[in-house]
């Protein structure tokens, strides 16, 4: 699959061009350039210090490209961000909910910090319990939660404002197995819904979930295909392996 | 059909409260501490002076008054600063320099003393902060009562009497509560905003919230207004209960104006506020914030602000150091205008280091969370 593929402007959720962030002398995301479908799961790997989080930061409108450009949403990242961020959703590692606030009022905080209407959250709050199962636990204290549904609730949360992208931080950390396969259940469904998931993850074996995936070792792209194709060109049993070949020459820890 | 939208800076103003109230410390520190703080500051603790500065008024000017004035400088507790010569000069002395004593002498003195008239000395002290004033009159009325006895002893005439009378100004009393209500003002404001606002935030970033606050679409500054505005509120109930506890439990009364002494207390709490922010730019968790705010903020208010030792008997260091404090001048300035009953014209420099002070940290703070999202 060749990403130059999708030209069709509306197709296209994450366009970038030599996007580049440098500190001082550090080139932390140097020169990558790709293109994310709509309605795809595009899964960002890498090590720690990769460049992951500083790409995603410049993607979510949080820090400014040093060079290259980068549209999401069909807004530019460097003079658009606002624009960007109420069209994207946002789940990190920590998942974010306020232990202290029940599981409906976690809900409601994020939509009113979105500006929904309050029809639409009554709906939409009930909408995600239905999904999740939760109809049970809507005045229950998250703090009370098992980490496995707070994940869930996390990720629920993050799009409940119907955004076109959501981002995806390393959002299965800490999760046993059944839980993580219960999570991509509902990674699945999000896209089918047309929600595009860029999503970062150091476990490989869950890139292999992702309709595409990037892999980036000291800040440069160097693969970039299905996790099929991937596998073939490397002639590896699984994505593990190519990670391995392909990040043997890295240069940071 | 208009619909109904959430603000979203409501939504957040509602969860800080959500925080706050659900959480049984939080709420006791913030709404009952103050109150038992008043009442634990609300005893006098008693301390030493040296070379303070005091004031001479001497109509006499004879050998006797000399002598005793020269008794007064020559020990170790006192430091004449000036002479005065008339009752005018006398009302101001407090108000326009750091005097902490008067020593007023009778007419006559030398002859009223030698004929059995009534020889007078009056000790006129600054109640507003009892303590200090109490020690000094104490030792005043010693070294007085030391000379009494030296002339009793080298003379053979009948034994004469020297009568000192002691007045508190401001504070005719010597209520301890007077230096107490004050102090403890600027302690839980300070608390409240700078330790309660830095460790909110710092929870928010601890617990990965900061995060994904950042990347909706909530601006940096609605996120700080409305994690402040909780704690402003509060800091704005704490003040009206420290107020009327101090009004009809402690019966200190209110001299000054009112909305004058609020003008100041809000001067004050978005000083903290800043400090709380900024702290919160440097920490990661809130136990950090907490360890920090308490030593760099509390600890140096309790010791450094004249509460419980005065400012005027500590090392030249440390006099330096309590005048970089906010709380110090937010206090004097409440002293000023709450138990002396001063206008804005005698907290003028007060007002101007708060606000400069103020100011300053806003601006660096804001700059500092700005930085932290690039």
């Amino acid at each position: 699959m060749n990403s130059t593929a999708y030209n069709y402007q509306n197709d296209i959720s994450i366009r970038t061009e030599g996007l580049t962030k440098r500190f001082g002398n550090f080139t932390a995301v140097d020169n990558i350039t790709f293109h994310v479908k709509k309605g795809e799961i595009f899964g960002f790997l890498g090590a720690n210090g990769a460049g992951k989080t500083t790409a995603i930061k410049m993607l979510c409108g949080l820090s400014k490209p040093t060079s290259g450009i980068a549209m999401v949403a069909g807004y530019d990242v460097a003079t658009q961000a606002e624009h960007i961020k109420k069209n994207i959703g946002y789940m990190s590692q920590k998942f974010a909910l306020y232990d202290d606030l029940k599981v409906w009022e976690n809900m409601r905080l994020y939509a009113g910090i979105y500006g929904m209407k309050e029809k639409i959250i009554a709906y939409r709050i009930n909408e995600i319990l239905m999904q999740l199962g939760f109809e049970n636990e809507k005045n229950t204290f998250v703090k009370t939660l098992p980490i496995g549904w707070k994940q869930k609730l996390a990720f629920s949360i993050s799009i409940i404002h119907q955004p076109e992208i959501v981002f995806l931080d390393e959002p299965t950390g800490g999760v046993d197995p059944a839980a993580r396969r219960q999570f991509w259940e509902l990674i699945y469904a999000t896209a089918e819904k047309g929600i595009t998931v860029f999503v970062t993850t150091h476990y490989m074996d869950e890139a292999e979930y992702c309709n595409r995936i990037c892999m980036l070792v000291d800040g440069k792209i160097v693969a970039l295909d299905s996790p099929k194709k991937l596998k073939d060109t490397f002639s590896a049993q699984n994505i593990d392996k190519v990670f391995r070949l392909l990040a043997r020459n890295t240069n940071r820890t | 059909m208009i619909q109904k939208k959430y603000s979203p800076f409501l939504s957040f103003v509602r969860k800080e409260f959500f925080h706050i109230f659900r959480d049984r410390w939080t709420s006791i520190i913030l709404l009952i501490m103050p109150i038992l703080m008043i009442i634990l500051f609300g005893f006098a603790i008693t301390t030493e002076v040296k070379n303070a500065k005091i004031a001479i008024f001497d109509p006499s000017q004879d050998a006797a008054t000399h002598a005793i004035v020269d008794k007064l400088s020559t020990s170790e507790y006192f430091t004449i600063e000036t002479y005065v010569y008339s009752q005018n000069e006398m009302d101001n002395l407090f108000r326009k320099r750091n005097i902490g004593l008067i020593v007023v002498f009778s007419e006559h003195f030398y002859e009223n003393m030698m004929h059995g008239g009534d020889a007078k000395i009056q000790l006129i002290a600054d109640g507003s902060d009892p303590n200090y004033a109490y020690t000094l009159t104490q030792y005043a009325s010693a070294l007085l009562g030391s000379y009494q006895q030296e002339n009793i002893s080298h003379n053979f005439n009948p034994p004469f009497q020297i009568e000192t009378t002691i007045k508190m100004l401001y504070n005719p009393t010597l209520k301890g509560a007077y230096n107490t209500v004050p102090g403890v003002l600027g302690m839980v404001l300070m608390l409240i905003c700078a330790m309660m606002t830095s460790i909110s935030i710092a929870r928010e970033k601890e617990f990965g919230n900061m995060e994904v606050l950042l990347v909706s679409p909530l601006k940096p500054i609605t996120i700080i207004l409305s994690k402040t505005v909780p704690y402003i509120v509060l800091s704005l109930i704490n003040f009206t209960s420290i107020m009327l506890l101090a009004v009809f439990a402690l019966k200190v009364p209110i001299v000054g104006n009112i909305l004058l002494i609020a003008l100041i207390s809000l001067i004050f709490i978005f000083l903290s506020l800043a400090l709380g922010l900024l702290i919160s730019t440097i920490v990661k968790t809130q136990i950090v914030a907490m360890l920090i705010s308490g030593v760099v903020l509390m600890f140096p208010v309790i010791l450094l602000s004249g509460m419980i030792f005065p400012v005027e008997s500590m090392g030249v260091f440390f006099q330096y150091l309590a005048k970089v404090l906010p709380a110090n001048w937010y206090i004097a300035a409440i002293r000023k205008v709450m138990i002396q009953g001063l206008g804005i014209s005698s907290v003028s420099k007060e007002l101007i280091v708060l606000i400069s002070m103020a100011v300053l940290l806003i601006a660096i703070s804001i700059k500092k969370f700005k930085v932290r999202i690039e």
